[in-house]
């Protein structure tokens, strides 16, 4: 049997193809593998697989559980930095063939492993397997987003990193559902639950595969002609990975994307008790749980909003406004605390969060402007290895200077002034890193043959 | 190959395409909503 048809040659589009019917291939890929920020609706379940109703002696703690969500966003991060060189030589339909196998098929080992209540093979499952599928899925239709729309490439690539928010949402209710419709008073229904996700997600991420396809070489929108070398910020050439990480700008945006996640993540992961404690008897538990939903509707909205925005207002300039509207806006977090206003408080995180997810968003299109769009799939993936510490060190921040601030006796109300002031000057050290953002020098280009 | 040659059966496809990961999204969102609504609450 030949697979000729994985090939990048054999997916080239062909006359009646619309580079509109692209976006919703990336999106399959994408709202598929977002479920990963949903994973937590599993961990009370998950503890319950002997004892059903609660928790049995021999049972999985919460801790052993928790484990399975990093395994999954380390691999996801480690993969998309090996495996980028692989999928630019490869082609999107291959590597979404290959994302959309190890996602599914981490449900499948997963459930297995419930079933026979064995931690080790979920986490193989999900966590190896399903974050090898993440990483590949997340990097895959980036390059050829770019190359369909040279037009408005923060746009195309905002609308599939929109789809990543977006999947938490689809995923949830999902599972909850799912769940619901399997449990038993002997099964709480995970197993059969994971096998039926693996299966759906399998479906919808192979029509994506099925639907990609590649622009001819040299393909331009109608109507499109390329820049004059009139803007420096905006390479007409390209830079090969390996010499991408030579080069200083590659750490520079490496900071910016770091800086600007460490500062949302840590607060995204907090905000439920965050504002319940900030306006103690006036923010109720289902009123946080509102919040919550609301922050992560602006998250995914502004993926596409701040990305769309920075084809018109270009990359240096957009982060610059994440950073400095960012910082002002967490230094103004203590005070609507102090004054009592819940809605100022809400209005700031809801922009804070926006800008949050535009800065996964626009990175791509920033790489392309720096480095070209001929392996910029490729310096993607090295460069989200800034979301995995970024993963690490925000929370941690955040959890912590949390506890040391009520230990040393703060009142939980003004527990969080420092940690705000420190995520504010966390984003003055990314906006520095921004400023010192200037064009590739010409050394580390590839030679035009 | 012109991105602009819209025939009936690309356009056709342009639908299906779209609303394959236009209902999930907006299903996803919808529920969202409602629990943000709870925000809200007197």
């Amino acid at each position: 049997m030949s697979f000729s048809f994985l090939d990048k040659k054999n997916t080239e589009a062909k006359s009646g193809y619309s580079r509109w019917l692209f976006p919703p291939a990336a999106l399959c890929i994408h709202l598929s593998i977002g479920q990963v920020y949903a994973f937590s609706v599993f961990n009370l379940p998950l503890s319950r697989i002997v004892g059903v109703t609660e928790s049995a002696p021999e049972d999985w703690q919460l801790t052993t559980i928790g484990w399975i969500f990093s395994t999954a966003i380390v691999f996801l991060g480690l993969s998309a930095a090996i495996c980028g060189g692989w999928l630019e030589r490869a082609g999107p339909r291959k590597a979404m063939l290959a994302s959309a196998l190890c996602f599914s098929g981490g449900f499948f080992v997963s459930a297995i492993g419930v079933e026979l209540h064995s931690i080790w093979l979920v986490y193989l499952g999900y966590g190896v397997l399903g974050g090898i599928g993440l990483g590949l899925g997340y990097i895959s239709p980036v390059h050829t987003l770019i190359d369909w729309f040279p037009d408005r490439p923060g746009m195309a690539t905002g609308l599939a990193i929109m789809g990543f928010g977006g999947g938490a949402m689809i995923g949830a209710p999902l599972a909850v559902g799912l769940m619901g419709h399997y449990a038993t008073p002997t099964s709480v229904g995970v197993a059969q639950t994971m096998l039926t996700m693996g299966a759906i997600y399998l479906i919808f991420m192979l029509a994506g595969a099925v639907m990609v396809r590649v622009p001819p070489k040299d393909w331009r929108p109608k109507g499109y002609t390329p820049p004059a070398k009139d803007n420096a910020m905006i390479t007409t050439n390209n830079v090969l990975v390996n010499e991408a990480v030579k080069t200083p700008q590659f750490y520079l945006l490496w900071g910016v994307l770091c800086l600007n996640v460490t500062a949302g993540i840590g607060v995204l992961g907090q905000a439920s008790v965050m504002s319940q404690e900030m306006f103690p008897g006036r923010v109720t538990v289902q009123m946080a749980a509102g919040f919550v939903g609301l922050l992560s509707l602006f998250n995914m909205a502004g993926r596409f909003i701040w990305s769309s925005a920075s084809d018109y207002l270009g990359r240096k300039r957009t982060y610059m406004i994440y950073f400095l509207l960012g910082m002002i806006l967490y230094a103004l977090v203590p005070t609507t605390g102090q004054i009592g206003s819940i809605t100022l408080f809400v209005i700031g995180y809801l922009i804070i969060m926006s800008m949050y997810g535009g800065g996964f968003a626009t990175i791509p299109a920033y790489l392309r402007d720096m480095f070209g769009t001929e392996n910029v799939g490729a310096i993607h993936g090295r460069l989200l290895t800034a979301w995995a510490v970024a993963g690490i060190f925000g929370p941690v921040l955040v959890n912590y200077i949390r506890e040391y601030q009520i230990n040393s006796g703060v009142p939980k109300v003004e527990a969080y002034s420092v940690t705000m002031y420190i995520m504010a000057g966390l984003l003055v050290i990314g906006l520095l890193c921004n400023l010192a953002v200037k064009p590739v020098a010409a050394r580390h280009h590839m030679k035009v043959e | 190959m012109e991105d602009s040659e819209y025939s009936p059966m690309l356009v056709y496809k342009l639908a299906i395409s779209w609303t394959l990961v236009g209902l999930p999204l907006i299903w996803g969102i919808s529920q969202t909503l409602e629990k943000a609504m709870l925000l809200f609450q007197l």
